[in-house]
């Protein structure tokens, strides 16, 4: 007994520790889930001992049984116990083992805030380290608020190896509390300059990281990284900086120009892999955001092929991948400079590693041409053949299927050729992909009418053959190409040349082994090819073979009645009787064939896949409403038939009326043939049959390219004649012209060069070039998405979150840092889901300058008062905690220097800014520095329009940043500086059509200019109301409104309007109220009568100004509206406080509901041809300005963008708040400038030209 | 960002792991499975580079992977990091690992070391990678720092190794067979001193 108590003291005293048990499991490998069960037992009672050591060491353990997977989260408070040891050795052993198993869920961490607060200041370094280390792993959103001036004290350390660490966790703090980032992004920045290169190097991590997630917020470090790259010799810390750039670059190309000449010294010089592979990432990242094609680049992108050429060839696999990787990029914006090194990527095919290969093909997708398609895909068959593995053999079948398919078969001048390529991929055995060869298949038999003969001929083989394909079914995926070949040849059985045949080969027992969806095509193509069949043989008047083939027909057909598929079943049903029927009448000598055939008459034309969406709701109809009352339980909506080719038209374009008379219908029927001669996506072969192709607007904006070579193109026409734009007829006119001359020629070419399958000779590439503009990515876009590159984040994104500008004075989040950010983050995220993106870029600027005035005055008080909160916040922590932990809370020194850091902050970063716009620019200091100044504050640098800065004249930046600035005083004085701002207007303006022009463009694609340029937010402000009669109080309200149209509501209208405080005196209670029409109201607060007033959310100090914004619903906006207003508030003086009002009147001009949505001109001619618009014009007398001034104005005032513009003509478009449709076509010659306007709503029309007007009557 | 790094053998099983973003452990093994499936079928000679792995990820995730002996060291990587750069960084970190935990490398060893003490390679890869994003790239640096800290847990006496070796033998005794005639005395020595636990 003695020794059993004696050994049971042993066990606990020493029990196992990591190294037994992972022995012990290694020797227990048969049992080894029962051996750690007992382990598991033993640690849970090692844990339950006072002794810290056997604690730890249980701990331990357990860290091992995480990693084996076993969910240890149980022991979650027993790792804390250990972490709060004060043995460095146990504490590192609690905070390894809680990094591994803690996560957000974890109830106890937040038993840990203070212990880790204890940690973060042990006077122990490697305390703090292994406190940080841990943090970082585990860092919730509570820790991070709670932890984050600790560990920004501790960026200050004087120890780097803690400097490094906490600057490095900021990072985690940021994403889990990012109200952390702008208090301690000056700091942060600061460490990019630390004397350690381990703190630098952490700190550039960082920022790296940060500005890849939100690169515009971090433009203004440019220089900085600039100088870091130029100076630093860490390769880790050069290779992030250059990472950054690539990202940086998009934003501002100007940053480009100046990184290319130091990244191509470094790629000369580094003999760093790593290191040249990023510059040469970069460079290429460079180039694509200049505009391409500037000769002096071209020798950058000759050395970055070269370098990669240089990498690729290296006998490293890592870097063959990388070069090929890299390759893929230049491929996209620099096609010719890749094509040359055609040899050595098709060198990489025949690599040994898949991934190279793989890489190696998705060049080759862009690396065709017309000339070498046939070459390239010749040399992957002879891959498809050799490949073993079926998955890169699959991954090449789709590749050639894709190579030869991209751009609606763009460089395909063969079609018989494709057609032999697609069934020698058909002997592939055990592919994935039939269903894909079988599309193709069928998408070109249907689109290329010439090819029809040669692909049934093919097809009937194949069916003939169909035992070889179908050998072991099973695991054959390749039965889905006689799908293919089924259909084919029962829709174009004419072509058949041995109908018979085929018609027996169809009906063969084997068929019936295929899967049942095959089978029913099998059988309903069988009855067409009967028809077709009878057809031939009652032409002979051998009435025998007629029935012997219904014979056959009879005699098979049965098979397939006793189907298990129910499709196969019914159709073989159906068509039995009715063979048999036939039959009767056969043998009565009836005449049958005309009527079997009309049975399939017919033909059939592709339907884009997404017609369908595109078909616009007729007018009236209204489809959520229930035609019939809904029964008790609605079924599930039919879904739409995924079938890409319907065999009857989409039902939309039937008539709708049934009451349309047979007058009627022949007058559509010819309106219908007139489009569809006009249509250019109208596949057709010959002039004849004609078969209508559902029209509707935006369905014809699905390329369904012409593509056939050896028959007569239809040529890509003209819409309906009579609501043709001049401009667009003598264009295409002349397309079409070319298009024919060359058409006869590539007809004599193919007829001499049939059956020799390389036929491309160099006439044919630049054949059909000009054939099509396909221009899907504004289509595809739901109506009022706007080109954003924030489409694609993830809404749960943290690092969203961390989209705060860094550059604005840190002001208002003093005060409540919470609070402000979200109320700056919300319109953001809003406007990422489609808001009007002129909304909300402006909204920054207008605060920054708001909470620089703001700033001054309010900074003491609200200082004080977020003192407060924060001890607040913390004193509730501590209570919770100190009975757990008994740690005592420190909050020492942290918040004043916090204080500091907010109050030197401003300063530096405006000068900054102006700093990153000198040094882009290259120019001289500006002259007036208040301006520059204004510049800095007001518009970071972000905002610069894109399209401004590709040019490179040095003082130009600087003048559009100026033009901004001086908006921003308009705020003020309005009036005075009216007739300057006009001035200075055109000045910017010339300055954008500058560049465009000289970008050697003639028409100037919607986009590159307008869209890209943030309009000046104020000259679209007006005085709204101003108390004149400056009396008693010397107190006064201006009232400055701008209205917007909110594209995410068709109906609802933003009112911003800017409060400004004129007087001596403090104004608050604001109520802004106004009295709703029938067509207007004011949206107020659930709950509130329509006659209330709404609070505007702030109060006024002496000399500030701010904004509200109010959101007015509009029932119908054809008609420009007034509304009266008043807005009453609360003067207060020192001694006393009165209640003033003042009333104003909101003018909605036709105008603010416009949206400027940019256009692409083939869309834009499809929305003319739609005959849909009513049209009006203008003349305007006497206009003496430029015309693209002219155009700028009508761009900015009355937000249309510029679709098109041809010397002195331009079209020019935009959208209402409600989607009516306006185009303008302007025409100027001498001081008359005709505008030229369709609308959908005729009465909108007529008030926008009427305000036009107006705008030039003004000038 | 690193997103996870996982070092396991020639068969699967982990040695190592680390995720800088949070798993639950059955998610974590399927990880480790997946991880394993796609870079042992692998030849030696091919690239170190793998996309794809659809648990960990997606289309912006590399998986980097090194395979030394009968270790993979496998770094899961988000494109911010620049692909050799961190092959270098396994390349220094896991030799870095081998000399650290033993005097010299050889095949076998190298994996039996990295068993026994998963802690101490945790210690080490702390110092280079700290939250997903990377702490130290100076060698020199990180082994100074490593090795004050064993000094440091050396001082304090450790974990109860040397102890626990010494009594392992009396641990493995099976009582009923063993004579009652034996040790007898030298246990009965003991038995005042350790009344108090």
């Amino acid at each position: 007994m003695a020794l059993k108590i004696v050994k049971g003291s042993i066990d606990r005293m020493f029990d196992k520790n990591l190294q037994d048990l992972v022995r012990g499991i290694r020797n227990h490998k048969e049992d080894e889930a029962k051996y750690i069960s007992t382990c598991i037992d033993e640690i849970k009672q090692e844990l339950k001992q006072d002794n810290i050591a056997v604690k730890a060491n249980a701990v331990c353990k357990l860290t091992y049984l995480q990693m084996l997977g076993y969910d240890v989260s149980w022991a979650a408070f027993n790792i804390v116990e250990v972490m709060s040891s004060s043995k460095f050795t146990y504490k590192r052993i609690g905070y390894l083992a809680a990094s591994q198993c803690f996560h957000e869920n974890t109830d106890v961490i937040m038993l840990t805030t203070n212990q880790i607060r204890k940690d973060l200041s042990s006077p122990n370094q490697y305390d703090t380290g292994v406190a940080l280390t841990g943090l970082s792993c585990f860092v919730t959103p509570d820790l991070a608020r709670d932890l984050a001036n600790d560990i920004m004290t501790l960026m200050s350390h004087t120890k780097p190896y803690i400097r490094k660490k906490a600057v490095l966790i900021m990072y985690k703090v940021f994403l889990k509390y990012p109200e952390s980032l702008r208090p301690a992004f000056p700091r942060l920045k600061e460490k990019l300059e630390d004397p350690d290169p381990g703190v630098q190097s952490a700190a550039v991590n960082v920022i790296c990281e940060l500005a890849r997630r939100n690169p515009k917020n971090y433009l203004s470090l440019a220089p900085l990284f600039f100088k870091l790259m130029t100076s630093s010799t860490n390769n880790w810390v050069l290779i992030k900086i250059i990472k950054l750039f690539g990202a940086l670059t998009p934003l501002e190309p100007r940053l480009g120009k100046k990184l290319i000449e130091p990244l191509t010294n470094l790629i000369h010089s580094t003999s760093a892999m790593s290191l040249l592979y990023e510059c040469v990432n970069t460079v290429i990242a460079v180039l694509i955001s200049l505009s391409s094609g500037m000769p002096n680049h071209s020798a950058s992108i000759q050395l970055c092929v070269q370098k990669l050429r240089i990498l690729i060839e290296d006998s490293d696999q890592n870097l063959k991948y990388l070069g090929l990787l890299a390759m893929s990029k230049i491929l996209k914006t620099h096609p010719k400079s890749v094509q040359s090194h055609k040899d050595l990527i098709l060198q990489c095919l025949d690599d040994k590693d898949e991934s190279i290969r793989l890489r190696a093909l998705d060049l080759l997708y862009g690396m065709v041409s017309k000339k070498n398609l046939m070459e390239i895909v010749k040399k992957l068959m002879i891959h498809v053949d050799k490949a073993e593995g079926t998955t890169y053999r699959d991954e090449l079948l789709t590749k050639i299927i894709d190579i030869c398919s991209q751009s609606n078969y763009q460089y395909i001048t063969n079609f018989e050729w494709y057609i032999s390529i697609l069934v020698e991929l058909t002997r592939l055995e055990g592919t994935r992909h039939g269903h894909l060869i079988a599309s193709q298949m069928l998408d070109v038999a249907i689109r290329v009418k010439a090819i029809r003969v040669f692909a049934v001929a093919q097809m009937a083989t194949l069916l003939d053959n169909a035992h070889l394909l179908t050998g072991n079914m099973q695991r054959n995926g390749i039965c889905e190409v006689l799908y293919a070949a089924a259909w084919i040849c029962g829709e174009f059985s004419e072509h058949l040349e041995n109908p018979v045949q085929t018609l027996e080969a169809m009906l063969r027992p084997k068929v019936a082994t295929l899967p049942g969806h095959i089978q029913a095509v099998y059988v309903q193509n069988a009855a067409k090819l009967f028809a077709t069949i009878l057809k031939n043989q009652e032409g002979n008047t051998d009435s025998t073979a007629a029935q012997e083939t219904s014979q056959m027909m009879i005699d098979r057909l049965p098979l397939f009645v006793q189907s298990a598929n129910l499709e196969v079943q019914e159709r073989a049903s159906c068509i039995l009787q009715l063979v048999k029927y036939i039959q009767k009448l056969q043998q009565k000598d009836v005449e049958v064939a005309e009527e079997v055939s009309a049975l399939f008459a017919g033909e059939l034309n592709p339907v884009a896949p997404k017609a369908q969406k595109k078909v616009p709701v007729p007018e009236g109809l209204d489809l959520d409403a229930w035609i019939n009352e809904p029964p008790s339980e609605s079924e599930s909506e039919d879904e739409q038939p995924k079938a890409i080719f319907t065999k009857e038209e989409p039902k939309h374009s039937r008539p709708r009326h049934t009451e349309v008379d047979e007058k009627e219908l022949a007058r559509r029927r010819e309106a219908r043939k007139q489009e569809q001669a006009n249509n250019p996506f109208y596949i057709k072969a010959s002039p004849s049959s004609q078969k209508v192709y559902q029209e509707a607007p935006g369905v014809e904006h699905i390329p369904v390219v012409q593509i056939d070579l050896s028959v007569p193109l239809k040529v890509p026409g003209l819409p309906m004649s009579d609501q043709y734009v001049k401009l667009e007829e003598e264009r295409r006119q002349k397309e079409r012209a070319e298009k024919k001359k060359k058409e006869k020629k590539k007809r004599k070419e193919k007829r001499s060069g049939r059956g020799k399958k390389h036929d491309s000779g160099p006439e044919s590439e630049e054949d059909i070039t000009p054939a099509h503009v396909v221009d899907i990515v504004t289509e595809e876009m739901p109506e009022n998405a706007l080109p954003s590159d924030d489409d694609d984040k993830d809404p749960n994104d943290p690092h969203k979150a961390l989209d705060i500008d860094l550059d604005k004075p840190l002001a208002d989040s003093e005060k409540l840092p919470v609070r402000s950010h979200r109320a700056a983050g919300a319109p953001k995220s809003s406007a990422e889901d489609g808001e009007a993106e002129n909304a909300t870029p402006q909204e920054p600027k207008k605060k920054s300058s708001k909470e620089k005035r703001d700033k001054k005055k309010d900074k003491e008080r609200d200082r004080k008062r977020s003192k407060e909160e924060k001890k607040k916040k913390k004193h509730k922590h501590e209570e919770k905690e100190e009975d757990l932990l008994g740690g005592q809370a420190e909050e020492p020194v942290v918040q004043s220097e916090e204080m500091k850091e907010v109050e030197a902050q401003p300063t530096s970063t405006s000068a900054e800014v102006s700093d990153l716009d000198f040094w882009l620019s290259n120019a001289p200091v500006p002259s007036n520095t208040q301006e520059a100044a204004t510049v800095a504050e007001a518009a970071p640098a972000p905002e610069a329009p894109a399209g401004t800065a590709a040019d490179s004249e040095p003082e130009e930046p600087k003048d559009t940043e100026t033009e901004e600035s001086s908006s921003k005083h308009k705020k003020k004085k309005q009036k005075k500086e009216k007739e300057e701002k006009e001035k200075k207007k055109k000045k910017k303006h010339h300055h954008h059509h500058h560049h465009s022009d000289g970008g050697g463009e003639e028409s100037v694609q919607n986009g590159t200019v307008e869209e890209e340029e943030p309009l000046p937010p104020m000259s679209n402000y007006c005085l709204l109301a101003e108390n004149s009669y400056i009396k008693m109080m010397m107190e006064d309200a201006d009232q400055v409104c701008d209205i917007q149209g909110n594209l995410q509501d068709g109906s609802q209208v933003v009112v911003s309007v800017i409060f400004e405080n004129k007087s001596d005196s403090f104004l608050k209670s604001m109520e802004f109220n106004v009295l709703d029409s029938l067509n207007s109201k004011l949206q107020r607060p659930e709950g509130s009568g329509p006659h209330d007033g709404l609070t505007v959310p702030f109060q006024l100090p002496p000399g500030v100004s701010n904004e509200a914004r109010f959101v007015f619903t509009v029932q119908s906006i054809v008609m420009p509206q007034k509304l009266k207003g008043t807005l009453t508030f609360i003067v207060k003086n020192e001694d006393s406080s009165t209640h003033e009002k003042l009333d104003f009147k909101l003018h909605f001009t036709c105008t603010s509901y416009l949206i400027t949505t940019p256009c692409y001109s083939d869309a834009f001619a499809k929305l003319l041809e739609s005959g849909d618009l009513k049209s009006s014009s203008v003349r305007l007398e006497g206009v003496n300005m430029p015309f693209h001034h002219l155009l700028a104005r009508i761009c900015f005032h009355h937000h249309f963008s510029v679709v098109e513009r041809i010397d002195s003509c331009a079209s020019m478009y935009s959208r209402s708040i409600q989607g009516h449709h306006v185009c303008l076509l302007v025409k100027t010659s001498g001081q008359t400038v005709s505008i030229d306007a369709k609308c959908d709503e005729p009465t909108l029309l007529g008030n926008v030209l009427d305000e036009i007007k107006q705008t030039f009557s003004q000038c | 960002m690193i997103k996870a790094i996982l070092i396991f053998n020639n068969h699967g099983k982990p040695r190592l792991i680390r995720f800088y973003q949070y798993f639950a452990e059955d998610m974590q093994q399927q990880i480790i499975r997946e991880t394993f499936h796609l870079v042992s079928k692998r030849d030696d000679n091919v690239c170190n580079f793998l996309e794809g792995g659809s648990l960990i990820g997606g289309s912006d995730y590399k998986l980097i992977y090194r395979h030394y002996a009968t270790l993979y060291f496998v770094f899961c990587v988000d494109s911010s990091e620049s692909e050799l750069g961190i092959l270098d960084l396994i390349q220094v970190s896991c030799s870095f690992v081998f000399v650290e935990t033993l005097d010299k490398c050889f095949e076998n060893v190298c994996e039996l070391d990295l068993i026994f003490h998963m802690d101490k390679v945790h210690y080490i890869l702390q110092e280079v990678v700290m939250g997903g994003m990377v702490l130290e790239t100076n060698m020199n640096e990180i082994v100074a720092q490593v090795e004050v800290q064993n000094r440091m847990e050396k001082s304090e006496g450790g974990l109860s190794a040397a102890p626990a070796r010494a009594v392992s033998a009396v641990k493995n005794m099976n009582l009923p067979e063993i004579p009652r005639n034996i040790n007898i005395g030298d246990i009965n020595i003991k038995v005042p001193s350790l009344s108090p636990f």
